[in-house]
């Protein structure tokens, strides 16, 4: 083996893995990849199995991803992991979802911002803040 | 004596309620310590993606996005990040009041706007004034998971896509340090193209799998997901540091409430005793 690699597994939450490796096996989209160091940059998205990081000859550490993205440079591997699992009928379902909550909260309500009300509702919360810092104020004389 | 029989149980209900204050106060401390570890651990998936995307600016300066162009616009679209809970002193109307100045100065050049909703708060409040509402969602509690906003994220993007709105702003709280906030609204899409780096002036492209246009919409997508969990997490943190700040106010107001009741009750112990005595002294004298 000559040289190594430095391998970054990070998701949106935490990073996950971040040292140097020989070498890196990912599950992309076409098929498992190997990547060894000096490779041609290369990005592809991944679909949910294992990755594994060869981090010496006999020292393999396995990580599940739910799917994500693979970048390559010459002599750095960047995996930006999902942490949930994604496909399109999925998110789809997600959307709907958050779409639906939306029109029962807003059932109603007029589509059209109501500025002098928000306003006035804003400067009452505010003028009871006021207030109440004077009364302390005043507790305090 | 009714008079301190009533000082005595005010100073005990004002007591209970400083117990629930100063325990409020030391669970906002906590959690705000670990939504600010949160913010932390978001950072490397964050600065990375950015990584890849100049990488990407500089290797495919020709490439069209709908993500990337910019075009008229006649709507915006807000994506408002607020808490769920209240007693959190004015966090979240600083915000809306932020939007609110935007929307009402767009109004005027007759752009109009659309809102995409984190947070219980924001939705009473917009279901109070009215608006045009994408999506919402709410109840991350305290440990937000990104798989919750997801469906929002892609509604409000689909809405981009289809060109219904013409830009889009993430509008939260920003964390400057425990006693100040300030609400920002960040624009998000267009994705703006960073400035270009001269150390880059080689030409060099990626291999692209299974083709470009579907890698770096993916790419894009994660991008803004993550500056959403990154302004949700940092708005967390705004609302544990604002509460720990409004119930320590309750607190100390609390203390004062105190003494001073405790002073009256003094007080009214010791004109009672003096009123007893002086009729003990005078009921003897008059033997």
């Amino acid at each position: 083996m000559e040289g190594k690699i430095k391998l970054d597994i990070v998701s949106a939450e935490q990073e996950l893995f971040s040292k140097e490796v020989e070498m890196v096996y990912a599950p992309a989209e076409m098929g498992e990849v190997g990547i060894t160091p000096k490779h041609t940059p290369l990005i592809t998205k991944l679909r949910p199995g294992d990755v594994r990081a060869q981090i010496s000859k006999d020292e393999v550490e396995t990580f599940f991803v739910s799917g994500g993205i693979l970048e390559v440079q010459p002599n750095e591997v960047t995996i930006l992991s999902d942490t949930a699992l994604r496909g399109e009928d999925l998110d789809e379902e997600r959307a709907m979802e958050a779409e639906r909550l939306a029109q029962e909260a807003m059932k109603n309500s007029s589509s059209d911002v109501d500025t002098a009300k928000a306003k006035s509702e804003l400067l009452q919360a505010a003028a009871q803040l006021r207030l109440i810092k004077k009364l302390k104020s005043k507790a305090k004389k | 004596m009714s008079g301190s029989q009533e000082i005595r149980s005010q100073i005990a209900s004002i007591q209970n309620t400083q117990k629930i204050t100063k325990a409020m106060e030391m669970v906002a401390a906590s959690k705000m310590k670990k939504a600010q570890d949160q913010m932390t651990m978001a950072r490397p998936y964050a600065d990375k993606i950015l990584n890849v995307i100049s990488h990407l600016a500089h290797a495919h300066p020709e490439y069209e996005s709908d993500f990337l162009s910019s075009r008229d616009v006649s709507k915006k679209g807000y994506i408002i990040v607020s808490s769920d809970r209240g007693l959190c002193g004015g966090l979240n109307n600083n915000l809306f009041k932020k939007v609110l100045d935007q929307v009402e100065i767009d109004k005027s050049t007759s752009i109009n706007s659309a809102f995409s909703l984190i947070g219980n708060k924001s939705t009473s409040f917009f279901q109070r004034v009215g608006g045009e509402v994408i999506a919402k969602t709410s109840q991350l509690g305290d440990k937000p998971k990104i798989e919750q906003v997801l469906g929002l994220i892609k509604s409000t993007i689909d809405k981009f896509l289809g060109k219904e709105i013409d830009e889009l702003y993430v509008v939260y709280n920003r964390f400057i340090n425990t006693v100040s906030q300030e609400p920002v609204v960040q624009k998000i899409l267009p994705i703006s193209v960073m400035e270009k780096n001269d150390d880059y002036n080689f030409y060099w492209d990626y291999i692209y799998e299974p083709d470009a246009k579907d890698v770096l919409e993916s790419l894009f997508t994660r991008y803004l997901e993550s500056l959403i969990y990154r302004a949700i997490v940092e708005n967390l943190a705004c609302e544990q540091a604002s509460r720990m700040v409004a119930m320590k106010a309750a607190s100390d107001n609390a203390s004062d409430l105190i003494s001073e009741l405790q002073l009256i009750y003094n007080k009214n112990r010791q004109a009672a005793i003096t009123q007893e005595i002086s009729e003990i002294i005078s009921g003897a004298a008059a033997l």
